[in-house]
């Protein structure tokens, strides 16, 4: 098995190392206040939605959407100043490694960062009593698929991005809205009809669809479904990176 | 014996075109095992282009390469395996210490970790970094940072090492030191292909040259050689506070003097066998620099005077 793409996921987890405390802090500290500022304000003022605390149900929708912030934060500023400012990636061309490897280490790489960040708002989660079933352990796989989906994107719009700029379209135009119509802080089946369609062709919607589930203790509805959206996504997402990412460097 | 089979380097025909523009147009070249091989041409040549074909860094339209036994494109990877990199522009791990830039590059070879460290010391003292190990990246200046990414370079003891432009942008200090340790990988036995617009760079380190033009090798052969096949032994360069006009003047009265004789602005370029009866007319306010011909006659006479910018 090819596993060269593993060296350019350590050279990045080298440098995460070092500068840790802060990477873990900036991933983390925005979600979990807005989680419970958001969670215990808003719910406050609601009795329960779906049949569960308002912190539970936005706690699902939280986790999944700091993860896919992670996941393209990495993948498209901090992929783009490794292949564009710093030039690393020519450097690691040189080696003998071809920019698939590179592009497999990176989209990995941003995917296990955007883990992390997921995994450790359920392990806060977790401590604060907000899910206690066994079923939560199934949030943990379930985070990376939706890494995996975003950093696949991001690195498709890192490798077609002409400036730091075009990341703006992609933010305000897609994962913005995206955000707001996938159930994150509100159940979804209350968009008037037409947007639940949009939202149900999202990944970020099945990434939902499936954690909120496992943290109020239940096998998710639909599994299947949502996994081979998931997966469909991040597969046509890396092929897609591919071939952008060869593209500009063959010329 | 076929010539690939005797050549470190080499290309046949090759050609390469972006967007309609042809950069690379009909490129032969052979570099044999040991030798020190230069590149030079102006700006915009397709030095670099040619030296990123031969890596198999980009797939040329046309032509064949064959890179230490292998077929390159096809299995530049094995080729790179035993191959060093130096780029024009440095792109040292700015996160990374000084040996932790040269640990995270051998692994990309696959280099086992005991084998990395046995090494690090003596990439260190290679690049005059000795005891600079911890350093950060920002930290170093022009002339080290070059040195550092020729020890990176060499992690993996290729046996071919590509530079392309490898001491722009350095004071002469720093340049000197580049060529020394340029010189040490010659003897000891490792085949260097570099490209350059120092003529003089070219003429102390190189065995064999070509000049390369607008995508075309125009001729090659070792600095000595090029410079008796193209130029007269002797130069002479006049001028005067008069100007074009009265330079002009001047080089019609003397003509006859130089086997050739050209006007560069205010400048009189006259070549010959020698120069001394030419001498003699230098007189009165008119300034000059006699000079035995150099590389960096043949490249201007060859590539033209004109910018290319």
């Amino acid at each position: 098995m090819n596993t060269r793409w593993l060296t350019v996921w350590r050279r990045n987890f080298l440098v995460w190392r070092k500068l840790m405390a802060a990477a873990i802090l900036s991933n983390l500290a925005d979600p979990l206040i807005m989680l419970f500022g958001l969670g215990y304000g808003l719910g406050a003022l609601l009795p329960s939605v779906e049949g569960m605390s308002y912190i539970t149900f936005f706690a699902a929708g939280q986790l999944c959407t700091a993860t896919m912030f992670t996941a393209s934060f990495e993948s498209m500023f901090s992929g783009y100043s490794r292949m564009h400012g710093q030039k690393t990636w020519d450097a690691i061309l040189y080696a003998p490694i071809v920019i698939d490897d590179i592009v497999a280490g990176e989209i990995m790489w941003a995917a296990s960062k955007a883990w992390l960040t997921g995994s450790t708002i359920l392990g806060v989660v977790m401590v604060f009593g907000l899910a206690s079933s066994p079923w939560v352990l199934l949030a943990l796989p379930a985070a990376f698929l939706v890494g995996l989906v975003f950093s696949a994107i991001g690195i498709v719009m890192c490798v077609l991005a002409r400036g730091w700029d075009f990341f703006s379209y992609y933010m305000t135009l897609v994962m913005t809205p995206m955000m707001m119509i996938s159930g994150v802080f509100f159940p979804a089946e209350q968009l008037p009809a037409p947007l639940l369609a949009v939202a149900k062709v999202l990944p970020l919607h099945h990434g939902v669809q499936i954690v909120r589930p496992l943290l109020a203790g239940a096998p998710p509805p639909d599994l299947l479904l949502h996994m081979t959206v998931l997966l469909a996504y991040a597969a046509a997402g890396y092929a897609m990176a591919i071939h952008f990412a060869r593209k500009r460097f063959s010329s | 014996m076929s010539v690939a089979a005797t050549s470190a380097l080499s290309a046949h025909a090759l050609r390469k075109s972006y967007h309609a523009v042809e950069v690379v147009s009909g490129v032969d070249l052979a570099v044999a095992p040991g030798e020190c091989f230069g590149l030079l041409g102006p700006n915009g040549a397709g030095k670099t282009t040619t030296l990123k074909l031969c890596l198999g860094l980009i797939e040329p339209d046309a032509g064949e390469i064959e890179l230490l036994g292998e077929a390159v494109p096809r299995r530049a990877r094995e080729a790179r395996a035993r191959v060093g990199v130096v780029p024009q522009f440095d792109n040292l791990d700015p996160d990374f210490t000084v040996e932790e830039n040269l640990v995270v590059y051998s692994r990309y070879f696959r280099i086992p970790e005991s084998r990395i460290r046995e090494r690090i010391p003596g990439l260190l003292e290679f690049a005059g970094l000795a005891g600079r190990g911890d350093a950060k990246i920002a930290a170093l200046s022009g002339g080290m940072k070059r040195r550092l990414t020729l020890a990176r370079a060499l992690v993996n003891d290729p046996q071919v090492v590509f530079m392309d432009e490898p001491t722009t942008g350095l004071d002469p200090q720093a340049r000197h030191l580049i060529w020394e340790r340029l010189r040490r990988l010659t003897q000891e036995g490792k085949t260097l292909v570099l490209t350059t617009h120092f003529m003089e760079e070219a003429e102390r380190l190189c065995h064999r040259l070509a000049i390369m033009d607008r995508g075309r090798i125009i001729t090659e052969g070792s600095p000595r050689a090029l410079i008796a096949e193209h130029i007269e032994p002797q130069v002479l360069e006049v001028h005067g506070p008069g100007g074009e006009e009265k330079m002009r003047q001047w080089m019609e009265r003397v003509r006859g003097l130089a086997s050739r004789i050209e006007l560069v602005g205010d400048t009189v370029y006259c070549y010959g066998q020698d120069v001394e009866p030419l001498l003699k007319s230098v007189s009165g306010e008119l300034g000059y620099l006699h000079r035995p011909a150099s590389l960096e006659d043949v490249f201007l006479k060859l590539t033209g005077r004109d910018l290319r910018d």
